[in-house]
């Protein structure tokens, strides 16, 4: 019996999840919301998603081969940028501009710091941003939601800038938030579907409920203090989708529980300063970007401490 | 509070098979080495005639063991064979008569106190049978026993597919609490708890019966978590004291022995017959059937898969103990060793693991080491080869128990990672002193 035998280091066993495995997870998780993206804002909505999903993977696809690294669109994470992008996006942006935002959310936020794992601010926030910043007025022509039974393509407030501008007859119902039956972006007004998303994150362990229940509950806490209308400002804007999917994030937040508690904490805080007295009616994205910055710091601070017992580390 | 560790598939197939007795193989491959410390000195040469028992390697300094013949026969030739350890080492191989004639100066050891105790477990040539090989009496042989509060059995078994352990608790309990009466005798053992995870409930009820029946010996049921059967990790849940850094279990008054290895030592003060054959688990998905086997030491993997009733495919990796520890042997014609608790024969498929991809930043791996290192951070400094943040990071704590790499989604080598920075941590440590000197 002299057959050739493979030798290794151990451990010779591993565990069932890898990466692949984790982002069809998140995949999963934003599907409920993009039903509703396309039960509220029609068909174009699956148009949008499709085109930056498209976008992303292939920008991840060609900027590697172009670089000679080895090839990680199988991991998915590139489909899960273009869905979030997507979701960050109104439903009538024109293709194009989506496609741009997929090419700075893959190859500038993500490839050029190394790809998977190495970048350090959210992909998906940050092309939001630069698009805001670039295309502001596609990226506030917000429509309502079909489902109204409104006439189409009628451009409307948010309920932040509604309740920015103090519009009371434009404030949707509890009801109409939390089903989203109101203007925003496309996958983020639906709270049902996404809070269905983040539980099944939560329950197949991808995220842990650190980062979301203190960027929500600072979020809470400070609505409350300022008087403000506390689930009103939880159920409306980027919120659920920043604080469940994109503060979240493995590569650009803290790995550790206390890290992700400072975190959630920062990104609340900016939160709420930018929605009460700055001058965007909404501040999830920004928040996220700006703790992605942290980021480094709070990992250093609250990195754990080998269990030297006693003895000198 | 408890040390992380991870849930893994326990897959104790053979748990519920008493051991069957192997039939003597043709020859013998006898290595000089299966113990942590020097290797023994070779004390027969080729021609000599040998009984069971014979002493065929002397210790050769202080930490170090004998080695006995498994057999009766005559030795053939002296080969080489690469050691557990990586080394080259010689063998004594032997040609079996089938007698099965016992070295006739064999004596039951006279024990009268700890002294004769700790010579009887050295003739013994009993080493720690848990896996790790370090020479027993070494470990027993304590200066100052006022220090023990507590001697901890080891009966955790964590790792996946081994049962021997199991077996010897459930078959044989007499030994164990012979031997625990040994301890409380002449070590003052005034504590000894028996540490088993609780997916062994046979050899917790053997376990329990017994110390209904003995003073000062309490079992304790643990949590299936593995690394449970580490032995800071076992000693930190068994008497929540953490073993320092760079300390030894004594330093928190502990003392771990494995439960196998007490009960040799007892059967061993009955009988007087060296460790010369081991009860070993045979399984993996190669093998056809797998059970609890006892072979003899030095049989080589390939009679001993043979023996056990063939292989279902080509065995494509096989493993010396479990398979988050065990290691990988270069050739089926390696021997059993004393310190081989398993033999872990896997197909193909079992034996690939999935491609390294690149690292997410997940956590996971910090997030599931006992003692809370970051082999995250530790590959990083590994690549830049920053020994002095190796040191800060404590990296020479990692006991290589593959938490790490078994969760991580990208399956990185971590534990690789950790031994190769390990060895740099001890270069540069070796060379700071000579600086200094």
């Amino acid at each position: 019996m002299m057959s050739k035998l493979m030798v290794a280091v151990s451990p010779h066993f591993t565990g069932k999840r890898t990466t692949q495995k984790i982002m069809l997870d998140v995949i999963i998780a934003l599907l409920p919301a993009a039903v509703a993206s396309v039960i509220l804002f029609g068909w174009r909505s699956l148009l949008v998603i499709g085109v930056c999903v498209a976008a992303s993977v292939a920008s991840e696809f060609l900027f590697e081969k172009l670089c000679k690294r080895s090839n990680t669109v199988y991991d998915l994470s590139a489909v899960v940028t273009g869905l979030l992008l997507a979701f960050n996006l109104p439903v009538s942006i024109p293709l194009w501009q989506a496609v741009f935002g997929s090419v700075v959310a893959v190859i500038v936020v993500k490839q050029l710091f190394g790809g998977i794992g190495q970048n350090f601010a959210n992909p998906a926030i940050t092309a939001r941003i630069v698009m805001m910043t670039a295309f502001s007025s596609t990226m506030t022509n917000w429509v309502v939601p079909s489902t109204l039974k409104m006439p189409d393509a009628i451009t409307s407030a948010t309920p932040l800038v509604a309740a920015a501008k103090g519009t009371t007859s434009m404030m949707p119902s509890y009801l109409d938030l939390f089903l989203g039956r109101h203007a925003g972006c496309l996958g983020e007004t639906c709270a049902l579907a996404l809070l269905l998303g983040g539980v099944y994150l939560l329950i197949r362990r991808v995220i842990s409920w650190h980062t979301p229940v203190a960027f929500l509950g600072t979020v809470a806490l400070m609505s409350l203090v300022c008087g403000k209308d506390v689930l009103y400002q939880l159920l409306s804007g980027g919120l659920l989708l920043g604080a469940l999917f994109m503060a979240t994030d493995y590569a650009t937040t803290p790995p550790t529980k206390t890290g992700k508690l400072i975190f959630g904490v920062g990104c609340g805080l900016i939160t709420i300063l930018i929605r009460f007295w700055g001058n965007l009616p909404e501040g999830v994205s920004f928040s996220i970007l700006l703790m992605n910055i942290f980021t480094p710091y709070i990992a250093k601070l609250t990195r754990t401490r080998p269990m030297t017992g006693g003895a000198k580390g | 509070m408890r040390l992380h560790g991870i849930r893994i598939p326990h897959k104790k197939n053979t748990a519920g098979m008493k051991p069957v007795r192997l039939p003597l193989p043709e020859t013998v491959t006898i290595p000089m080495l299966m113990h942590i410390g020097k290797h023994a000195r070779a004390v027969v040469k080729p021609g000599d005639s040998v009984k069971v028992g014979q002493i065929i390697g002397a210790a050769d300094g202080y930490i170090s063991s004998d080695i006995h013949s498994s057999v009766s026969g005559t030795v053939e030739k002296m080969v080489e064979l690469t050691a557990f350890n990586g080394n080259k080492v010689s063998c004594v191989q032997i040609r079996c008569d089938g007698k099965q004639e016992k070295d006739p100066t064999l004596r039951v050891p006279e024990v009268t106190d700890f002294d004769s105790f700790i010579t009887a477990v050295k003739t013994s040539g009993v080493v720690g049978l848990g896996g790790a090989g370090f020479p027993s009496f070494v470990k027993l042989g304590v200066n100052d026993l006022s220090k023990i509060d507590a001697i901890i059995l080891n009966g955790a078994e964590c790792e996946p597919y081994i049962t021997s352990d199991t077996r010897t608790m459930i078959d044989k309990a007499d030994y164990v609490f012979k031997g625990i009466r040994t301890l409380q005798k002449y070590m003052h053992a005034k504590r000894v708890i028996i540490g088993i995870e609780n997916n062994k409930r046979e050899a917790i009820a053997s376990m329990k019966s017994y110390a209904d029946k003995t003073e000062g010996v309490e079992v304790k049921v643990l949590p299936s978590i593995y690394p449970q059967g580490g032995e800071k990790v076992l000693i930190y849940h068994t008497i929540h004291k953490l073993v320092p850094k760079g300390g030894l279990p004594l330093d928190v008054g502990a003392v771990v022995i494995n439960v196998t290895t007490l009960a040799f030592i007892a059967e061993y003060m009955e009988t007087g017959i060296p460790l010369i054959e081991k009860c070993i688990t045979v399984d993996g998905s190669a093998v056809k059937e797998p059970k609890n086997v006892i072979a003899p030491i030095g049989m080589t993997i390939s009679e001993l898969l043979k023996a056990v009733g063939g292989v279902k495919e080509e065995p494509a990796k096989v493993i010396y103990g479990g398979p988050m520890m065990g290691i990988a042997m270069q050739s089926l014609e390696e021997p059993v060793l004393k310190i081989t608790n398993a033999v872990i024969a896997m197909g193909k498929k079992e034996a690939t693991l999935p491609k390294i991809t690149p690292c997410i930043a997940c956590g996971g791996c910090s997030a599931h080491c006992p003692f809370r290192l970051d082999p995250r951070a530790i590959a990083k400094a590994y690549d830049r080869k920053d020994a002095e943040e190796l040191e800060k990071l404590c990296v020479d704590m990692c006991m290589e128990c593959g938490c790490c790499s078994y969760i991580c989604p990208a399956n990185r080598p971590l534990v690789h990672t950790n031994k190769l920075a390990k060895a740099l941590l001890r270069t540069y440590r070796a060379e700071k002193e000579k600086e200094t000197k």
